[in-house]
């Protein structure tokens, strides 16, 4: 018997089979591409497999993100925004602010101690900020996007990357490779960029950051050079679970659980 | 007045107009009653005063096809003080109206890259933009619009109308008359009155001259009754959204606010919102809501988005929530306290400088929190409208306060009140459905 989670978002599909008890008992994470249905059919077939339940041992699921509504067979659908806000609980209960950034946008979710979202802002106007500002700069780097934390030289980097525009900052990388500037720097400056824009949006959610148990989500997350200068600009700890993509989907799943309580 | 002109429009406006507009009425009665068997699952059919404000607007459009030659013509802002006008007989019209009438029909785009290919910026109000659209290519979904003979605008709303006007002052060679109203940061200042005061009276001898007739302070009189008499009925018919269900919502107001913008000088619109009420009435006596199934009811702050009103009514239905007041709709209720007809031109000057958007922030703040307590609230949903600055200035600080005071969630969405293009139906769909968990 399992409970299911099915996050359908922008750039990535990622599903989560839960126990009665709340407990993960398997994740799966693929790109979304350009046909939902297959991406939401492969994580579903892959967490199944992992459990080795039938669908029918499934009681309830529920789906999350923007395609949402294009998941079959839910008991109901939630916004992403409770969802991440649910599950990040499962990890580090009591958190006060979230912060996901995915593929396409970045939310900063503020939740009350009884779990319930009291307040959030969304960036989903600009790609600035999130993951694909991220694959932009390291196709033009020529790296792999996990090297961006190794790389990261922190407060040592001095460089910024003026430019509000993911497309601009494309053309000022370039230049700053071509005046033969260090990789750590860039990457440094890339990651600040980042972590300023996620900062100000906090800002908008919260008065006194200093009260808050913060975390973060979604993809960006798994850059901890990121998450460590957003950490350096809000002067407060951030927790970060192991697999910060699934959350949105463990919350859907959780959400499913739920239904039988 | 040219005989043959005053024929045309005697037998356009009324001997041919006023019969099809009446035919026209009643083909929205049966429609809003097939509605109502079609048995929405989450709302109640429309008022049918809907119909009689549509044939109301439409007269007067009607009327502004044939008044050329007949009438003179002031276009007028929408905070604009008409009185002194329509006591001069000037048929009025009302570019904003018109503007959010294309925003309606879905037009605003279009005519907003009409305007931006003539170079006109698209970081300047959709209102404008769709406005000088019109009238660069002559397109309108009204028919004919009348020339100006003068052009009337105060700033009591923002600095951009007059730009604008001052634009259609020089496409159509026509003097424009500007109402400088000071912002107020608290009361009006005596000499704050006494300085529109002065701009009113200086309007006259203007107008005068171009109708060819003295002002009768007596008419004028009568105008300001009339119009005070409108702003207090509108003021009612918002307030009965306090009732659970609320018997009308914002989005009715939206529409059936139209008299009291263009019209509130005219005795028919005084009998109009008599109407509504007593529709509104029933509704109230037989526990009829414009929601079904009512769980939460919101305030909406700004403009409305105009070619999307039946969509965010049926999905903030769907979610149960009613969009209860909007301070928007309000506007033309809370100045109607200042009108006084024994003193025309003081109230006058006291009720234009009074608009909302002639305010602080912190006075609309303070507005809201008295909504959220009168109409029992539970949310506020913030209009971000990226044309409208002065509206959208202070949201932020605004949401904040209410949460942290109040405890009120609130929710901000980013669009626009005309250009389509600024608005992505997924997005806005996500915060909705993330409000409504926050309600929850």
């Amino acid at each position: 018997m399992g409970y299911m989670g099915v996050d359908i978002g922008s750039s990535t599909c990622c599903a989560v089979i839960v126990d009665g008890k709340g407990e993960t008992l398997a994740t799966a994470m693929v790109p979304t591409g350009a046909r939902n249905e297959k991406a939401i059919g492969t994580v579903t077939c892959q967490v199944l497999e992992q459990t080795g339940l039938k669908e029918q041992a499934i009681r309830a699921k529920v789906s999350t993100g923007y395609g949402r509504k294009q998941v079959k067979d839910c008991a109901f659908d939630k916004t992403e925004i409770v969802c991440h806000a649910k599950g990040i609980q499962a990890y580090f209960p009591g958190t006060s602010m979230l912060i996901d950034i995915g593929g396409q946008d970045s939310k900063v979710i503020q939740i009350h101690p009884s779990g319930r979202v009291v307040n959030f802002a969304m960036n989903d106007k600009c790609a600035a900020g999130t993951g694909r500002f991220l694959e932009t700069m390291a196709r033009v780097l020529e790296i792999d996007i996990k090297e961006f934390d190794g790389l990261d030289i922190g407060d040592k980097g001095t460089q910024k990357i003026s430019n509000m525009c993911t497309v601009f900052a494309e053309s000022e990388v370039v230049s700053l490779i071509a005046q033969g500037m260090d990789l750590g720097e860039i990457v440094s400056g890339i990651n600040r960029s980042i972590a300023t824009r996620t900062f100000s949006l906090a800002k908008r959610v919260t008065s006194d950051l200093s009260k808050e148990q913060i975390a973060m989500s979604g993809g960006v997350a798994n850059n901890l050079g990121v998450v460590r200068s957003l950490s350096r600009l809000m002067e407060k700890k951030i927790e970060v679970p192991p697999h910060p993509g699934i959350i949105g989907a463990l919350g859907a799943a959780i959400f499913a659980r739920e239904t039988d309580l | 007045m040219n005989l043959s002109n005053a024929l045309k429009y005697y037998v356009g406006a009324t001997a041919l107009g006023k019969p099809l507009l009446h035919y026209q009425k009643k083909q929205n009665q049966k429609r809003i009653r097939k509605m109502a068997l079609k048995n929405d699952p989450h709302l109640n059919p429309p008022l049918m005063a809907n119909t009689r404000m549509s044939q109301l607007l439409s007269e007067q459009y009607l009327k502004g096809r044939f008044t050329q030659g007949v009438k003179k013509v002031a276009w007028h802002s929408s905070g604009a003080p008409i009185e002194i006008l329509q006591a001069l007989g000037f048929f009025l019209y009302t570019p904003d109206n018109h503007a959010a009438m294309c925003g309606a029909r879905k037009l605003g785009a279009e005519y907003s890259e009409i305007a931006e290919n003539k170079g006109y910026s698209r970081d300047i109000c959709s209102y404008a933009r769709t406005d000088i659209g019109s009238f660069l290519s002559g397109k309108t979904p009204v028919g004919k619009i009348p020339k100006p003979d003068i052009i009337v605008v105060c700033n009591n709303i923002c600095q951009t109308i007059l730009h604008w006007y001052q634009t259609m002052g020089v496409y159509y060679d026509a003097p424009v008359f500007v109402i400088d109203t000071p912002f107020l940061y608290g009361d009006a200042k005596a000499h704050d009155i006494a300085y529109v005061k002065q701009q009113l009276e200086e309007l006259v001898p203007v107008a005068e001259k171009i109708v060819g007739k003295q002002l009768s302070r007596k008419r004028l009189q009568e105008i300001v009754r009339i119009g005070k008499d409108c702003s207090d009925l509108w003021c009612e018919v918002l307030y009965r959204a306090r009732q659970r269900p609320a018997p009308l919502s914002g989005f009715d107001a939206f529409i059936l606010m139209g008299p009291v913008v263009a019209l509130r000088g005219e005795a028919s619109s005084v009998d109009f919102y008599h109407e509504v009420l007593k529709e509104i009435d029933t509704r109230i006596e037989n526990g009829i809501g414009v929601v079904k199934n009512e769980k939460y009811r919101i305030l909406w702050d700004n403009l409305p988005i105009w070619y999307r009103l039946s969509w965010f009514s049926k999905t903030l239905a769907s979610l149960g929530i009613v969009a209860a007041i909007s301070n928007y709709t309000y506007q033309w209720a809370e100045p109607a306290q200042y009108m006084d007809p024994a003193k025309p031109m003081e109230g006058v000057a006291k009720t234009y400088l009074h608009s909302l958007l002639n305010r602080s922030a912190g006075y609309k703040l303070g507005h809201m929190e008295k909504m959220v307590e009168e109409f029992s609230l539970d949310g506020v949903l913030f209009h971000s409208d990226r044309s409208c600055k002065p509206y959208s200035m202070g949201q932020l600080d605004q949401s904040k306060t209410l949460l942290d005071k109040l405890g009120i969630p609130c929710l901000t969405i980013d669009s626009d009140h005309n250009d389509s293009r600024v608005f992505s139906e997924g997005q806005v769909m996500t915060r909705l459905q993330a409000f409504s968990e926050m309600l929850g």
